[in-house]
């Protein structure tokens, strides 16, 4: 299910920061080393009351790419984990505005990818636009590389080859 | 809606002709690059169609009259000089026009605003593609002129108005012709000079006409739910 719009949300309550820590700790299903919080996908966690004193949890999650195929399993793992913390209904809708961007990647988030092998994000420049800023290598640091191909082993990442140390490596790409 | 399922039949229909690339493409590297496209590609058009209605319905149901696809989406792949020629032409009208939904506030927008981003690399490594080959061998500058020669009679269509959109693709027309232009122009290509609009030009599939590889292109993508209605996995 797409929404249009971020809902609007009233302060968080305390129940409401600690569902987020739940959802935001669940590791991204195709990058596990960064959680959705750091990767920036996690949007919010509504908590919302019906006259019944029945609980009903709404999680909003971005997609990466409008296709990105892990958001449905994002959303299995998001619900599972709010389950097991106590939640019974739980609702996790996708919302594309505002888009997401690779910004959004906290700096814990980039410095994870770079430990995993995954040269992170540089500072979005003009979308496509050729990169003048050196990508370095994740194995051993040099920033001489080259671009393989603009399109990698998932969408949001693009794969390159250290021409120091001979290794390809992915790069997430700045989107 | 039929701007929704005019942009959302685009989508669908250019994402299967791209994914019929997977285990043909010539090198191994544009494989992955090509379902990446694809991929962009279905998930615009699952926002898309779902605007429109049920988005399994819509695009495996739906009988070939019943689709609202520009006619050059349809095309079908020929040599690889004709894939990036039809994603050159295509990309170069949808991302300019994903940046004039995105800029106003129509239903749209928010799909046009997250597309756009994606688009852009697509008209990038379609001007890529298209300056290596224009400006490569003897043979690849041939085999590319020839592809933009081939499907330059389905690009008039583009520009049509579209019940609904909230943008007038004709006021699109002039950059793209700059844009495509540019680029052929740096790929040693000549820019073809057919006819684009009028008698001769080709273009109806906003109305439900579509060329002959059409239907057996749907008859490939709906098979398999076809025959098996209601299955799940």
């Amino acid at each position: 299910m797409v929404t249009r719009e971020a809902a609007r949300t009233a302060p968080e309550t305390a129940l409401e920061r600690e569902l987020r820590r739940v959802a935001g700790a669940v590791p991204d299903p195709e990058l596990p080393v960064v959680s959705l919080a750091e990767l920036g996908v996690l949007r919010g966690v509504r908590v919302t009351y019906a006259p019944d004193g029945h609980r009903a949890v709404r999680v909003e999650l971005t997609p990466t790419y409008t296709g990105c195929p892990a958001i449905g399993a994002m959303s299995d793992d998001v619900r599972r984990a709010l389950r097991e913390q106590g939640q019974s209904d739980v609702e996790v809708v996708t919302v594309l505005a505002p888009p997401w961007s690779t910004d959004d990647i906290s700096e814990d988030g980039r410095r994870k990818l770079a430990e995993a092998g995954i040269a992170p994000p540089g500072p979005r420049g003009g979308g496509a636009v050729p990169l003048s800023l050196a990508i370095r290598c994740p194995h051993c640091g040099s920033t001489a590389t080259e671009l393989l191909s603009r399109f990698s082993s998932t969408a949001c990442k693009a794969l390159r080859r250290c021409t120091s140390c001979g290794e390809p490596f992915d790069h997430f790409k700045e989107l | 809606m039929s701007a929704a399922l005019a942009l959302g039949d685009d989508a669908l229909v250019l994402s299967h002709r791209l994914g019929q690339w997977a285990g043909h493409a010539p090198v191994l590297e544009e494989e992955v690059a090509l379902a990446n496209i694809a991929l962009d590609l279905l998930g615009q058009a699952r926002v898309l169609l779902s605007l429109a209605g049920d988005e399994d319905e819509l695009a495996f149901l739906r009988e070939e009259r019943a689709f609202r696809n520009v006619q050059l989406v349809e095309q079908p792949n020929g040599d690889f000089a004709h894939t990036i020629a039809r994603q050159l032409y295509f990309s170069a009208y949808q991302l300019p026009l994903y940046r004039e939904l995105a800029a106003g506030d129509g239903p749209f927008a928010p799909l046009a605003a997250k597309a756009a981003q994606e688009v852009d690399y697509h008209l990038d490594h379609a001007r890529q593609w298209t300056l290596r080959l224009g400006d490569g061998t003897q043979e690849s500058h041939a085999r590319m002129q020839r592809a933009c020669d081939a499907l330059w009679r389905y690009t008039g269509e583009l520009f049509r108005p579209v019940e609904g959109l909230g943008v007038d693709p004709s006021a699109l027309e002039q950059g793209w012709l700059r844009s495509v232009g540019e680029v052929l122009e740096r790929a040693t290509l000549t820019l073809p000079d057919g006819p684009r609009s009028g008698g001769w030009a080709a273009g109806a599939g906003r109305e439900g006409l579509h060329t002959e590889s059409f239907g057996r292109m749907l008859a490939e993508m709906q098979h398999l739910h076809r025959s098996h209605p209601g299955a799940s996995w």
